[in-house]
């Protein structure tokens, strides 16, 4: 009797979907969770970065360094454009195609909004200035956006560039074991550093 | 040095560690599905489940535990995520809506991790563990199975049955999925992706603006999402979120996780059908389109296409810098070679050869390496076509690995083929003939039809990846999305399983002076050409009408 069969199929379906769930879906998690929090408890948690106890931000999760306004603060290096305006709650990406004309007007907003900001030539202002991330948090910026940024945030600041710029490179990864991925500077590593050396 | 260089090099240490598990994560996934004994752990699992393990299954016993196993999973998998609010862990989220929760069981049940959904702002830790990420599991489990059966087909001589689909689905999670996902958690963990239970931390930023910085089990997940091909992210990001890729390097183990057990897969062919050469030729013509697929869309997107991107001077939109384009690009190209989904760049906003190469690799079927199990019975079957292809040429009758296809087995083998396309064109042509349909397109134009076309790609392939900007979580596109889903895994089970059962019943016909030998080249070549031709001439006309339009304009 195949009806009869596939009755007793789905009871033991659905008895291994439990056990699947309790060891699957509890035990295993639960047990990663006991040895992240005991081997790396700073990692688990997110790679929080506190001041003076207290917390301002998560090392791998980028934030905007604007005021109330929404205004960039020329005291701070500042992050990538972000499709979700570094709202943690709300990652991703803009989406636009290759051809979309919201796109290109974005760019050519963005780059003329740095450029003038930056005291700089439109020429010289890099991609990943004018595009938003994948994330929404990209917590870095391509060394040749920190660059630019350098006379603006000296200026700010009342010290010489290259004050700023020892900073910058104390912030740079290089690639990963030399060649994976890409150089990248830690913006908000470096605006702490920033506060720290030369003072809020 | 040069990004150029740096970028060969990253593919270099992959292909290096692939080459370098193969054979024995291969020949251990054989001794897997071909011993005879059960470890004390399976042992309780059985008894508490009422199988009797060593009762093998005729084709349609193993096709109806395959099934209701799944439907089973849909089942609880929508009722977790409909209660969620009443049960413990919800992190505050509310019930999930019927045509969302519908989607989404099918779509982890069907290891396709398509998300309608936006993770942190839907699921629960409690969904997120003990659903989606059991169903991670249980999905690839169901895939490796299935494919085991089919090479048990061309194996076993003169036999009824197939195995013990239970017994397959129990000890592909407790002697493979589940230690290689405590390995790759541990990884993960320590190269920063979170693992913990707070449901995250609210505070205020260095220029004083409140950040909501979230939490959960998320390595625990990305360890099975990755090596079983599934692709659902915890976040919405998914691996381009920082917590799921907080590191270069880390992405770099999260590709070869994804592409490890596929690329594994063949050496387990070869050896279970006891001539580990045929496993060679498979496993050279998956290598061989990936490759070609990844030089070509790494040289694309070196070339900032597109007016927007150009005006950018990269394209750089819908890209991490620690990753940069080569690492990104080596992502999205893994993730659509493979079943997974997951990305680390965002696909919409890949140059337009870019975006045409990875909805490419899903209207490839998903065979150069394909899902984890899917990938290698997909292949498997396409080996059936070009033999057949072969032997029209010849006037012989067709045989593989001495199994005779005769009129019932390339009729199967035919449907399978015909199955996937005609889900995609028939559910785009759909999309596109309603405003249910076309109202969700972000972008206008030619590249607003591509985002419908790659979503029913994703769908019918198993994928789940998306051109992000369709606006997917809607009633049309949620049950539309979620019975092409369903399709596109199911029939081809039917197909595959029933192909095995004809296989399995036959003898094996003696090699002879005029059987087409299929380790060598000449049939690498041929059933590299097959794989092409099918999938050329079937997506063209439309394939010109979205990507390719968009290219040339």
């Amino acid at each position: 009797m195949p009806a009869l069969r596939s009755g007793r199929q789905l009871v033991a379906a659905v008895r291994l979907l439990l056990v699947a769930t309790v060891v699957l879906g509890i035990g295993y998690p639960l047990a990663v969770t006991g040895f992240a929090q005991l081997v790396a408890p700073g990692r688990a948690d997110g790679s929080l970065v506190s001041v003076d106890g207290e917390v301002v931000g998560s090392a791998l999760v980028g934030q905007a360094f604007t005021d109330a306004a929404g205004d960039p603060l020329p005291q701070y290096f500042q992050s990538r454009p972000s499709a979700s305006g570094y709202d943690g709650a709300a990652s991703g990406g803009s989406n636009l195609g290759p051809n979309s004309p919201d796109l290109a007007d974005l760019v050519a907003a963005r780059r003329a909004a740095v450029a003038a900001f930056d005291g700089v030539d439109p020429g010289d202002v890099p991609p990943d200035a004018v595009t938003a991330s994948a994330s929404g948090l990209d917590p870095d910026i391509s060394p040749a956006y920190a660059a630019i940024q350098v006379d603006r945030v000296a200026a700010a600041r009342g010290v010489a560039p290259a004050v700023v710029r020892q900073l910058v490179d104390d912030a740079t990864a290089g690639r990963d074991l030399g060649f994976v991925g890409a150089p990248h500077v830690r913006v908000l590593e470096l605006n702490l550093a920033l506060d720290r050396e030369l003072g809020r | 040095m040069s990004a150029t260089v740096a970028g060969w090099l990253q593919v270099a240490l992959l292909v290096g560690a692939l080459v370098a598990v193969h054979r024995p994560l291969g020949d251990w996934m054989a001794r897997v599905f071909t011993g005879q004994r059960h470890n004390r752990a399976e042992r309780v699992v059985y008894r508490l489940v009422g199988v009797d393990a060593d009762a093998e299954q005729r084709w349609p016993a193993y096709l109806r535990s395959v099934l209701v196993f799944s439907l089973a999973g849909v089942l609880l998998l929508y009722a977790l995520q409909r209660l969620q609010q009443a049960l413990p862990l919800d992190d505050g989220m509310s019930a999930v809506e019927p045509s969302s929760a519908w989607n989404t069981a099918v779509s982890f049940v069907t290891n396709t991790n398509w998300q309608g959904y936006a993770g942190e702002s839907t699921m629960g830790s409690l969904v997120q563990m003990a659903g989606l990420a059991v169903q991670n599991f249980l999905s690839a489990a169901v895939g490796l199975a299935v494919a085991v059966a089919l090479v048990r087909g061309f194996a076993r001589t003169r036999s009824g049955t197939l195995g013990n689909a239970w017994v397959d689905i129990t000890r592909a999670v407790t002697r493979i999925l589940l230690p290689l996902s405590v390995l790759a958690a541990v990884v993960l963990v320590l190269g920063g992706v979170v693992q913990n239970l707070s449901g995250g931390t609210d505070l205020a930023t260095l220029a004083g603006i409140t950040q909501h910085i979230p939490g959960g089990p998320v390595a625990s997940q990305e360890a099975i999402k990755q090596l079983g091909t599934n692709g659902g992210g915890f976040f919405n990001a998914n691996s381009a979120h920082p917590f799921e890729g907080p590191s270069a390097w880390i992405s770099l183990v999260e590709v070869f996780l994804l592409l490890a057990i596929p690329f594994s897969l063949p050496r387990t062919f070869g050896r279970m059908v006891g001539d580990r050469r045929q496993g060679y030729a498979v496993v050279g013509v998956m290598a061989g389109l990936a490759a070609a697929s990844l030089a070509l869309a790494t040289w694309a997107q070196a070339r900032a296409g597109g007016a927007a991107l150009q005006l950018a001077g990269a394209a750089a939109e819908g890209q991490e810098v620690r990753f940069g384009g080569p690492l990104s690009v080596l992502f999205g190209t893994a993730t659509t070679l493979t079943s997974t989904g997951a990305v680390n760049s965002m696909h919409d906003s890949y140059t337009p050869t870019g975006g045409l190469l990875v909805l490419g690799n899903m209207m490839l079927g998903e065979v150069a390496p394909g899902g984890v199990g899917s990938g290698l019975y997909g292949l498997l079957v396409l080996a059936l076509v070009a033999v057949f292809v072969a032997g029209l040429m010849v006037g012989r009758t067709p045989e593989y690995l001495g199994k005779k296809l005769g009129r019932r087995e390339m009729t199967l083998a035919s449907l399978y083929v015909l199955t996937t396309p005609a889900l995609v064109l028939v559910g785009t042509a759909v999309a596109m003939s309603t405003s249910a349909g076309t109202g969700s397109m972000l972008n206008a134009g030619p590249h607003g039809l591509s985002e419908v076309l790659y979503a029913f790609t994703s769908a019918a392939n198993n994928n789940g990846s998306a051109f992000a900007g369709l606006s997917a979580n809607t009633t049309f596109y949620n049950v539309a999305l979620g019975l092409v889903m369903a399709l596109g895994r199911f029939l081809p089970i039917v197909f595959v399983l029933a192909l095995a059962g004809r296989l399995a019943a036959q003898g094996h016909a003696p090699v002879t002076a005029g059987t087409l030998p299929t380790h060598r080249p000449l049939f690498v070549g041929l059933l590299t050409a097959v794989v092409l031709v099918v999938v050329g001439l079937t997506y063209l006309p439309v394939l010109s009408l979205g990507p390719i339009a968009e290219g040339l304009s």
